[in-house]
């Protein structure tokens, strides 16, 4: 947290701070999510760690200056532990009316808001309702308002370079985070050579942000108004080779690094939705390694070529969110009944229907776990970070081929669009992965299982002497031939769903973080990690016992899961939907008692709410 | 090829389960005979199908299959085809799957000409389903769901097909089973999507739908059955022939009105203009059978495959590892 100085005017002091929570709003043409990255990146080579959250409109591009086209990116950066983007804001840079609008309120008392009084005009108070000048009402008293005309500055420090009016108001955002960059006092060299690589060939644009972002660091040098500049150390991080990834990101080279390590040919078939897309951006920037990438013409056909990729030999994989989780359900029905390996990832939005698409949830829980027709039991797993998103996708894909049987993974758009520091795993530095694929010469017969696993082989079109015919009806439990028998029929619903509940042998036991016993057990699953980490961990600084138990593991759940909750007075579910986990767990452990702590509102939770109604809990 | 395969190979232990009578059994059999003269491996072959009676398939042919849910097969195709481009994929399907449920599937799997053979048994009727109009139906058609008569007008498949960029349209009689045989030789060698349309006679519930055009006593006068590079001439008497006429096609008899052999088309199924094709398409009499069209351009597996290539040489990174550790990366000591 920024403290006020009241001390020094002249000589400007400089602050050391354990961490800072950054947020840049504006135009959703005013590039605040490259802003934010930058700042970000540069933050996290600088050693710190680092959490992002971008949030940003559905429309493309809104109306210039309305309320609903601000766009935003948060960093939280710190020499400590971050696990979430944080919930207030340190620092706030406001490009126009209605940013400043939409997010002043998340702004700490006494802290920076920045402004582009260039854009505090009759026109832009007008689409951002405001009656009066907010920078001249005193409405802003509170804060430490820093004016600067961002707009005219930037202009005067382009001008003679020739360049058009849009492409001077583009650079302005330069000018903010030059401002932010000497206000913490961090190196421009990261955001110079981004720059130089991005307009290789374009020469004057890289010159014309190179001078704007100066422009920025030298003119808040300037400003007696900014009496404090700011130190954040390195944070203490095992040591390694890093980088920053977003969600979506390590979800791709989860899935590559298992196409790596299992030796098949990756398969992907997806239908562009928010806010999954990047990952079928991310695979097909890749072919040179091999894997195939094939946009469909609907969600169905994404789901139904990656089933047939998938009785061909292919690492299968499918992409999507809320929408087209509900029109892959018939297939994912099929892949369970022929018991073929395919990796569904749904990465979670607001809903229902078309619902909040830009925003994130927890709500296709129940989706994942039922949304089919007939006893269809399937694993389901959840990442829980931007980076561990690479570790669960790895493992969904060595779950399925090793299981044969379809895996949902869920992540949502909170993990999706953030990013944090990734420790790069080497592909030799992951468990193997042993697809089951019967071998030429040997009998094949396609139900035959695997003693422990229950798992049946795989013989893939083109092996001699294995052909054979599977489909949707049921099947006889010794041949595969379509069998209507009443017995067969109750034998083989049992031996899918027992495949799918010895998974429980394979994965890790859960245990609760923070305190292993105590007043109160937090528990959680999926993308809330960081914001119940976080929240946990101020409440037991504050003195109180509680723990934190995340599920990674859905379908089937780790075996020691009542074990854990057992050690604890309370249990408090919370989740970013009305109680989906809760309910799950109430089916499974009926002897607890479960609070609920439930958001819906297309935003994660907030240390503060979280720490307030825990305490409430106690 | 070590051994060559009779139609016995491609036999199945399963007792087949279509009705008695049904042509599903003609096509069955000569598909079986086609197999063995592609000159291909019997584990090479995948048939896919989705639901409906003819969507059985798949369990009668003795190779790889997949019976699959209904109006998918030909995106499950798709996915095996791209998956494994050596494997000659077939779907079954009929005019509800394919054209209905499956009408998006089916059409971008015309336009993107992925290598895969399709079978199209259109009887114009749901028959699993026990008797209700297709899309494929005819107005005032009286079935299940519409005691009425049927208000839907019906689809034309290769119509439909041409105007989805189909390269290869077939239409064959479901009751002559030689030349179904040739007819998917001449797929399987046609590089592209192939789309074989069977007039396939539903016994039960729209028995004798096509009978006006493939009774053998008729089937001579009714149809046209084209080849390519030969003049279009039909009719018992081999007589009668098409002309173009304005922007029609027109009956007319060599003999009559100073009309000679010279005057009549030349059916150039390569053309690939598609008008005159989709004119035969429409044909209603004569009715339109053998190739229509067939017309070779790359395929979508073809051109994946030189994307491929060419990404491939000029991409930075080897391995995965390479694009891990590769751009902005940082050292914590």
């Amino acid at each position: 947290m920024i403290t006020e100085n009241n001390q020094a005017k002249q000589t400007r002091e400089n602050a050391v701070l354990e961490n800072v929570v950054i947020r840049f709003v504006g135009d959703s043409g005013d590039g605040m999510q490259l802003t934010g990255t930058q700042f970000s990146d540069t933050s996290a080579m600088f050693g710190n760690d680092v959490a992002t959250f971008p949030n940003y409109p559905s429309e493309i591009r809104a109306p210039q200056g309305s309320l609903y086209g601000v766009s935003g990116f948060q960093v939280h950066i710190g020499s400590v532990n971050i696990t979430s983007p944080g919930d207030s804001v340190d620092v706030l840079v406001a490009m126009n009316p209605a940013a400043l609008k939409t997010n002043i309120d998340a702004l700490k008392a006494g802290q920076m808001c920045i402004v582009d009084t260039d854009e505090f005009n009759k026109k832009n108070f007008e689409k951002a309702h405001y009656d009066t000048n907010p920078l001249e009402d005193g409405s802003l008293e509170n804060y430490k308002l820093i004016q600067v005309s961002m707009t005219s500055l930037t202009r005067e420090a382009l001008s003679g370079m020739g360049l058009d009016n849009k492409a001077v108001t583009r650079s302005k955002n330069m000018f903010a985070l030059g401002m932010v960059y000497f206000i913490f006092n961090r190196s421009m060299d990261h955001t110079i050579e981004f720059f130089e690589k991005k307009f290789k060939s374009k020469p004057e644009l890289v010159e014309a942000n190179i001078k704007v972002l100066k422009a920025g660091y030298y003119y808040a040098e300037t400003m007696e108004i900014i009496s404090t500049t700011y130190q954040i150390a390195p944070a203490k991080m095992r040591p390694g080779t890093y980088r920053i990834i977003n969600g979506n990101t390590a979800t791709a080279w989860g899935l590559l690094a298992a196409a790596n390590n299992s030796g098949l040919e990756l398969f992907l078939g997806s239908y562009p939705i928010t806010p999954a897309t990047d990952i079928l951006h991310e695979l097909t920037k890749h072919i040179n390694f091999g894997i195939k990438t094939f946009q469909a013409e609907d969600e169905i056909a994404g789901i139904t070529s990656s089933i047939g990729a998938a009785f061909a030999g292919s690492l299968a994989i499918t992409t999507t969110s809320g929408p087209g989780l509900a029109l892959k359900g018939e297939a994912i029905g099929l892949a369970m009944m022929m018991e073929l390996p395919l990796v569904i990832i749904d990465v979670q939005r607001g809903g229902p229907s078309t619902g909040l698409p830009t925003k994130t949830e927890q709500s296709d829980l129940m989706q994942a776990l039922y949304g089919r027709n007939g006893e269809s039991p399937v694993i389901v797993i959840a990442a829980s970070t931007p980076e561990n998103s690479f570790d669960y996708a790895y493992e969904a894909c060595k779950l399925a081929l090793e299981h044969m049987t379809p895996v949902i993974l869920l992540t949502d758009g909170y993990i999706a669009n953030g990013s944090a520091p990734w420790k790069i795993k080497k592909t030799s530095e992951l468990p193997s992965i042993t697809p089951r694929i019967a071998k030429a010469g040997t009998t094949y017969n396609p139900y035959d299982r695997d003693e422990k696993t229950l798992a049946r082989v795989l013989a893939i079109p083109g092996t001699p002497g294995m052909e054979h015919r599977i489909g949707g009806l049921e099947k006889d439990k010794k041949t595969g031939n379509i069998s209507y028998a009443p017995e067969n029929h109750e034998y083989m619903v049992n031996i899918r769903a027992e495949k799918v509940k010895r998974v429980q042998d394979y994965i890790p036991a859960i245990r609760s973080e923070f305190q292993e016993e105590g007043d109160l057990l937090v528990v959680g699953w999926g993308g809330t990690y960081g914001s119940l980490s976080a929240a946990v961990s101020q409440i037991n600084n504050e003195g109180y016992k509680v723990g934190h138990m995340h599920l990674n593991h859905i379908n089937p759940l780790p075996k020691n899961v009542a074990e854990t909750m057992k050690k604890f007075k309370k249990i408090v579910v919370c989740e970013l939907n009305k109680g989906q986990m809760a309910n799950v767990l109430r089916m499974n452990f009926p002897e607890f008692q479960y609070l609920q702590y439930s958001k819906v509102q297309g935003l994660p939770f907030t240390t503060f709410e979280l720490t307030e109604r825990f305490k409430q809990l106690i | 090829m070590e051994t060559k395969y009779t139609f016995k190979d491609f036999q199945t232990d399963q007792e087949v389960r279509w009705c008695p009578g049904c042509d599903d059994y003609v096509v069955l059999r000569a598909v079986q005979k086609a197999l063995p003269e592609m000159g291909r491996k019997k584990e090479d072959f995948a048939f896919i199908s989705g639901i409906g009676c003819s969507s059985r398939f798949p369990y009668y042919v003795e190779t790889y299959g997949m019976h699959t849910i209904h109006g998918r097969a030909t995106a499950i195709a798709t996915g095996v085809k791209l998956a494994n481009p050596n494997l000659s994929v077939w779907v079954a399907t009929g005019d509800g799957d394919a054209m209905a449920i499956g009408g998006n599937h089916f059409i971008h799997l015309l336009r993107r000409n992925i290598n895969i053979k399709i079978i199209l048994f259109n009887n114009e009727i749901y028959g699993l389903t026990k008797g209700q109009f297709s899309p494929t139906s005819l107005i005032g058609q009286k079935t299940k769901s519409s005691p009425y008569g049927n208000t839907q007008p019906p689809f034309n498949p290769g119509e439909l097909a041409i105007g989805s960029s189909a390269r290869f349209f077939a239409r064959i009689g479901g009751n002559v089973p030689k030349e179904q045989t040739d007819l998917f030789i001449e797929a399987d060698k046609f590089k592209g999507t192939a789309l074989i349309e069977v007039l396939q006679n539903c016994v039960i519930f729209n028995d004798g739908c096509f009978t006006h055009y493939t009774d053998k006593e008729v089937k001579d006068d009714k149809q046209i059955y084209l080849e390519h590079g030969k003049p279009m001439i039909f009719g018992k008497e081999r007589n009668k022939g098409l002309v173009l006429k304005g922007l029609k096609l027109e009956v007319v008899t060599v003999g009559e009105n100073g009309v000679t052999e010279a005057d009549i088309l030349i059916h150039d199924a390569k053309e690939s203009d598609p008008t005159l094709h989709l004119m035969l398409a429409r044909l209603h009499y004569p009715l339109a059978t053998g190739i229509i069209r067939s017309v070779e351009e790359p395929t979508f597996e073809e051109r994946e495959e030189t994307l491929y290539n060419k990404v491939k040489e000029t991409s930075k990174y080897k391995t995965v590892d390479d694009l891990f550790f590769a751009g902005e990366i940082y050292e914590v000591k």
